[in-house]
């Protein structure tokens, strides 16, 4: 034998050493790039101070819909200011707030002799933020949940298995799956908000993210004829509990016990 | 040792052919080989440099867990004050360049996050419009 177990031992320990002497550099080093501490820029702009309230609510002034029958400047707003995509047909269709007639919205109301001039009013409806809601009971994921500190309805798309429990247990339709990949049909993309992706389930957050930055939603800054009005219900002063003292108001499907807060003046 | 000689040989070779990657790269130049990376256009970081490189992830995902969950959204910084916690819109706008910042280096460690699956990369709005 011109070679025991012993010098192979070292031989190949040897050839081992001989791969580990390279010595990394560039991404993998140790070193911190001294350009790293040069500037003093702020990435972002002066925050503004967020909206706050304890319990956030929408009412929703249906007369004032009636007399613009052809505006949708409120879901235009918001599918545009949150990458909503529009896939032109209506069974894949992603609504976060949009126009039903009066039947489809409170049928539990409707009735064969309704007044003529509801049977042809369209009016907005979107997710009800309820203070009881079934979507999150059913959420396996716990990926729609209820904000305590404001009551808002959240979704996390991180955490949204796709299992479509909350677009059944939800009443009012307020919820859209994703079938198919939604970039490629979203007409503008706003980058400062992100897109989803197939399997996951969406639907109005009641715009959280401008809250926080002292913004009113998109569809309520949009709405010119002023049908649509945000605040505080807890807030004995705000403008929504006097509008509420003042006017008769309904709710969509009561008897479900879900408490939407979304009120509607008819 | 019966047919040692024959052994040994057929061990030499089954360990060249099972290193033959490192030997190929060595030959080739490529075993010293990381990439380079874009420099930031802005700075500083939010982060040492040392700890970004081995955490930005848990960072981000931190972060995710803090706005989504909790919507808290400023992450204060001791010379930048309130930094907004976003990808989009902070860490993108110093490393401006995705592809020779983000991409290179995940591309070379063969992994593949699923952030921008949603998330808009500013520079390079491709969809849509």
């Amino acid at each position: 034998m011109g070679i025991d177990r012993r010098k192979f031992v070292k031989l190949a320990g040897l050839t081992v050493l001989g791969f580990a002497g390279a010595k990394p550099g560039g991404v993998f080093s140790q070193e911190t790039p001294a350009a790293d501490t040069a500037s003093t820029a702020p990435p972002s702009g002066e925050p503004t101070a967020p909206l706050e309230g304890k319990r956030w609510a929408m009412i929703v002034d249906v007369r004032k819909c009636m007399q613009n029958p052809d505006c949708h400047a409120c879901s235009d707003a918001c599918h545009l200011t949150h990458n909503v995509p529009d896939f032109g047909n209506p069974k894949d269709e992603i609504k976060w707030i949009w126009k039903e007639s009066f039947h489809h919205a409170f049928h539990e109301q409707g009735h064969e002799h309704l007044e003529e001039r509801m049977l042809h009013t369209k009016l907005p409806v979107l997710c009800n933020h309820c203070d009881n809601p079934p979507c999150v009971k059913v959420c396996p994921t716990q990926a729609t949940w209820r904000r305590e500190k404001d009551g808002i309805v959240m979704m996390d798309w991180h955490r949204c298995i796709g299992c479509r429990y909350c677009v059944v247990a939800c009443p009012y339709g307020s919820r859209s799956f994703n079938w198919r990949d939604p970039r490629p049909f979203i007409k503008e993309i706003q980058p400062d908000f992100p897109t989803r992706t197939r399997g996951v389930v969406e639907k109005c957050t009641f715009c959280e993210e401008r809250l926080s930055r002292g913004q009113l939603p998109a569809c309520v800054e949009a709405c010119e004829h002023g049908a649509l009005k945000f605040g505080d219900l807890e807030d004995p002063d705000s403008e929504v509990r006097a509008i509420l003292r003042e006017n008769y108001t309904i709710r969509r499907k009561p008897a479900l016990g879900t408490q939407p807060e979304i009120y509607y003046i008819v | 040792m019966h047919d040692g000689g024959k052994v040994i040989i057929g061990l030499i070779i089954f360990l060249a052919l099972i290193t033959f990657p490192l030997w190929y790269n060595v030959a080739t130049g490529k075993a010293g080989y990381v990439p380079e990376l874009e420099k930031a256009t802005d700075g500083p970081c939010v982060r040492d440099t040392i700890y970004m490189k081995a955490n930005h992830m848990d960072l981000l995902n931190d972060w995710r867990d803090e706005v989504v969950r909790s919507g808290d959204r400023f992450y204060q910084h001791a010379d930048l004050g309130r930094v907004e916690k976003s990808l989009s819109n902070t860490c993108l706008s110093c490393h401006e360049n995705k592809d020779k910042f983000c991409d290179r280096c995940h591309d070379y460690m063969g992994v593949e996050p699923y952030c921008w699956d949603c998330h808009i990369i500013p520079k390079e709005l491709t969809y849509g419009n």
